[in-house]
Order: structure tokens, then sequence, then C-alpha cells
């Protein structure tokens, strides 16, 4: 029952990461960028948050909506200082990252913000709910379910709506530009303007995340964001490697979310075998490294078979 | 109507690599002109074809368009009038996306961009028909991928999307040096119907001294960014390859005519 119970409690944990996984697929994979922005507006979504709900009271899913634009908005500054600037891309997102530190302390007025007694996106709906005594079910357990319906609804509607904003015109565009910008411009196609489109769509859905997090979490923390590029990386790699068929858009980030989910419900086994929480870093890492470089390696060993075919 | 008047251009300037790519060249084009552009390495070939195209502008001189100057706008806004086709056959398309979703965004140049669907049924049909045309079996494989065609089915596709909206100038810059000599010469004569079925305006740099014979209705040569020789009409049809040949050696001592340009 236990482990049914910390199994159920990863897979809600992994869905409200899922639109931050799908904020750094669109930059990673459809952009073609590694983003940084993505541990800064992370955090950022969560201090907007928090702040909103206890120091002004705001109904925390407006304030999701809040974190959302916000997002972008730390997005826009990278893609600008990327394409206007000329600066490297992932220095861009670095720069960003870094000053959105600051940013967030300003925010929050210290380093982490409790929601403890204040209503969040969790307690809303558990208030319109009969308690947990009443159902004959442990409050975990209520707490757990009200998370997990919450953030499946939230990652659906955001599958939906990357779907369909990859499919209009602006959006095959930023498609294209991750794969070939030379044939955007020759198509009459803003370059800069696809990058910007995509990293402020991108960081938008991170923050979203961010604050998703601390509303199920109960605080936002300045360094929340803290190396969550990887957990992001990892998703997508375990979720291609779950559906290493998927062609159709949908189906491959339906995927990441299920990767997000098996990533949480991983490490939550290997935590339950006895490992140091200290250690999960390091562990992650590997796991990522390892899953990166085996394509690679299945690339080079393809290439020299058709080489030896035309010999 | 195209019109280069004066143009100058040098890359890393002011550094040891200085290099003057074109040297005060000038230009016109009539409307329906097939020029065919030869010149060795270095001669400015490329460069006065991306300086049309808008990636880089030049240091001074003017290019007009039907009239419009255009020499300062950016390139992917004077993409409206132009098609363009590589050297290399990865340039002209997007790997990781369908044949159809590549031919939808050339269908779209020079329009505006919004939130309308990507591809409509009607335009799939047309893709489907202009691809029966090019006769290489594409039509039957819409939602492949284009990272999985070869170079020459590549080059056919890119040389479609350029015309797919009809562009006031098409730019062919070596678009089958890339190619093994059969499918480039099914590529040539791609173009060739293309250019001849839309009447365009057509520039097309090469390497090979007999397709640049065999093509078009006016042939420059270039040489040290500019244009040494300059023939049309009559006497161009009259030209063999060994003239072109002592014409190089006439003006560059002999350096002109590298092993490239003879083997192929």
């Amino acid at each position: 029952m236990n482990l049914l119970l910390s199994l159920f409690g990863a897979v809600a944990q992994g869905l409200t990461w899922t639109t931050f996984a799908l904020g750094v697929f669109i930059t990673f994979r459809i952009l073609n960028i590694a983003d940084l922005t993505c541990e800064g507006s992370f955090a950022l979504g969560g201090s907007i948050s928090s702040v909103l709900v206890v120091v002004f009271d705001w109904n925390p899913y407006i304030s999701l909506l809040v974190s959302l634009l916000a997002g972008m908005a730390a997005g826009t500054v990278t893609g600008l200082l990327h394409t206007k600037l000329k600066i490297p891309s992932i220095l861009s997102g670095i720069l960003t990252m870094f000053g959105l530190y600051s940013i967030n302390l300003k925010i929050m007025g210290q380093p982490n913000v409790s929601l403890i007694g204040k209503p969040t996106m969790i307690s809303v709906i558990k208030d319109m709910l009969p308690s947990a005594t009443e159902l004959g079910i442990r409050d975990y357990t209520l707490q757990t379910s009200v998370v997990f319906v919450v953030s499946i609804i939230f990652s659906v509607a955001t599958i939906a709506f990357l779907y369909w904003l990859f499919g209009t015109e602006i959006g095959c565009c930023v498609r294209a530009t991750g794969n070939n910008e030379t044939m955007v411009r020759a198509q009459g196609v803003n370059t800069d303007m696809t990058k910007i489109i995509g990293l402020a769509i991108s960081n938008g859905f991170i923050a979203l995340s961010g604050a998703l997090v601390t509303q199920t979490q109960g605080y936002a923390d300045v360094s929340m964001g803290q190396g969550a590029i990887v957990i992001g990386l990892a998703s997508i790699v375990l979720g291609e490697v779950l559906f290493f068929k998927a062609k159709n858009f949908a189906v491959k980030m339906t995927a990441i979310m299920c990767g997000s989910m098996l990533y949480r419900i991983i490490i939550s086994m290997v935590l339950r075998l006895g490992f140091d929480t200290n250690d999960m870093k390091l562990f992650t890492a590997v796991v990522v490294a390892i899953a990166l470089s085996i394509p690679n390696f299945l690339d080079k060993k393809r290439v020299s078979v058709r080489k030896e075919v035309h010999k | 109507m195209l019109k280069l008047e004066n143009i100058y251009k040098t890359f890393n300037k002011n550094t040891v690599n200085e290099k003057l790519a074109i040297n005060g060249l000038s230009l016109h084009l009539k409307k329906g002109d097939f020029v065919t552009v030869i010149g060795g390495n270095g001669a400015g070939k490329s460069t006065m074809l991306n300086l049309i195209a808008g990636v880089y502008p030049p240091d001074s001189g003017k290019i007009l368009l039907d009239g419009e100057p255009i020499t300062n706008l950016p390139e992917y806004k004077r993409a409206k009038y132009l098609g363009r086709v590589f050297q290399d056959p990865m340039m002209g398309t997007a790997a990781n996306m369908e044949i159809q979703e590549n031919l939808a965004l050339a269908y779209r140049r020079g329009k505006r961009r919004g939130l309308k669907w990507g591809i409509t049924k009607e335009e799939k049909q047309l893709y489907m028909e202009m691809l029966k045309n090019l006769d290489l079996g594409l039509e039957s494989r819409m939602s492949t991928k284009v990272g999985l065609l070869s170079g020459g089915q590549r080059q056919a596709l890119t040389l479609l999307m350029a015309t797919l909206q009809q562009p006031k100038l098409l730019l062919l810059d070596e678009h089958t040096a890339a190619l093994d000599p059969k499918t480039a010469e099914r590529v040539l004569e791609l173009t060739q119907q293309i250019v001849t079925a839309n009447s365009l305006t057509t520039l097309m740099v090469t390497h090979n001294m007999k397709h640049a014979i065999q093509y078009g209705n006016r042939l420059i040569m270039m040489y040290e960014g500019n244009i040494i020789y300059d023939v049309s009409g009559e006497e161009k049809s009259k030209l063999k390859v060994a003239d072109l040949l002592q014409k190089f050696e006439s003006v560059s001592k002999g350096e002109f005519a590298n092993d490239r340009m003879i083997l192929s």
C-alpha cells in the first residue's frame, strides 16, 4: 500500500513537471537551442504565483496566468539577446537565468515563500470536496488525487494547445527554423521573430510549471529551478525511449508527459532502495548523458554500414 | 528588370584575410533573360548571388529590382521576389519536416502568415499534381520526411519550392554541383522545363562550361569580382567550350581554367 501510494505521488509530481518538460522540448528539440533561461523562468513562475497568493490574496488560478505571461517575457528577453544583440543562444539563456535570480529574490523579498494557511490551487478544490475522513481515505491520498487530476488537465490542455500552435502557419515556420534557418529566410520568414516566439512560448509554459509545482508543494524557493533543465531533458529522453516509434507530434508530446512521470517513478524507487537524496542529481546527470549519447553511436554504426555497402 | 550598379564588396576588411570579392560590378538583366554565370573559384559568382538575395549588404553600389531599390532590404523581405536553389541540397529544405510541409512553407512565400492551419486540403491536391510533373515518384510520399530523400530529389523539390510562388527572379547557385552527372542532367532538364513554362528571369551559376553554353540566352564570365565577358543571342549559341577556355586563358594567364572546369 505504501509503495502504491508513493508511486501515485511520483506520478502526480511528474504531471506537475510535464509543462516544464514540454517547454524544454520546444527549445531543445524544435528550435534546436539548449535554453538555460528555463531554470530562471521556472523559479520566476513560482515566485510570482506564491507572492500573488500570499501577499496580494489573488486567486491561485489567476496567479498561474500571470506566471505564464511573465515566463513569456523572460523568454522574449533571451530571444532579443540572441537575435538582436547576436549573443550565442546558450549564453543568452545563461544571462537571463542569472539576472532572473536577483529578480526572483526581489519579487519574493526573501529566498522562499510558504503558502501554508493560504488557499492554493489544490486546497481551493479540496475545500469543495468532502473531507478525507468522510471519504474514509488518508489525507495524503486525497491531496495527491487532486494534484493528479488538476495537473493532468493542465498537461493535456498544454499538449492540445501546442499541437494546434505548431500546426499553424506561424508554428510551421518556428519548427522549420530549428531545422534550417537559411531555408526559412529564403521563404520570406523573419527567423529572429520565429526564434523569439519559440523561446517565449517555451518559457511561458516553464513558468506555468513553476507556478504549478509551487502551488502543489506549498512553497516557492529561489533556487527551485537549479538543475531543472536536466530533469526536463531526462523526461524528454525517457519519453523518446518509451515511444521510440512516435511520428505524430501529439504522440511525441504525450511521450514526454509519460517520460516526466517515469522519471519521478524511477527516482522514488531509487530512493526507496535506500540511496542518498543528495546523489540523485549525479544519478540523473549520468542517465541523461548516456541517453543523449546513445543515438549518436547508433548513427555512426548506421553510416559505417552504409559505407561498406557502397564498397 | 534586375540592375546591379557599381557594386563593391570586401570580406574581412582590415585583416590579413581581406578579400575584395566584388569589384565595381554592374549588371543589367532583361525580363525573361536566362543568364548562365561561369568563373573560377573566388571569382565572385556566389557572392554576387548572395548580394542579390540579401544574405549580406554590399559595401557600396545599388541593387534595383523592377526599378525598386532593394539594396538594404533584409533577406526575408526580398525573398518575396526571389526563388533560390543552393549548391548544398541540404540548404533548401527542412529535413525533419514532411515534403508537403516544406511545400506549404514555400507556397506562403511573400504572403502574411497567421494562425490559420499550416496546410490545407486543396493545397495537398495541388502539390500532388506538381510532384507528379517532377516524375520522381514523390507524389506518393507526400508525408515522408525530406531528410530521407536523395540529393537529387531534394534539389528537384527545392526547385519546385522556389517557383511555387512565381518569383520575379530565380537564383540558382551551382545547384547541380553536388549531384552525380546523371542526376545533374535530370535536374537541369527540370530547371529548363520550369523556367520555360513560367518564363522566369533566371541567373544560374555553374562550374560546367558545357551547361553554361547549352542553357540560357546569355552567358557571363566573371573574374576577380567583375564581369570580363558577356555574350548573348546568336553569338552565345555558337560558342564552344574551347572558345571559353581560350577566353579564360587570355584574361588569367592560365590560372583560371582549373582542373574541375576542364574535367566537368
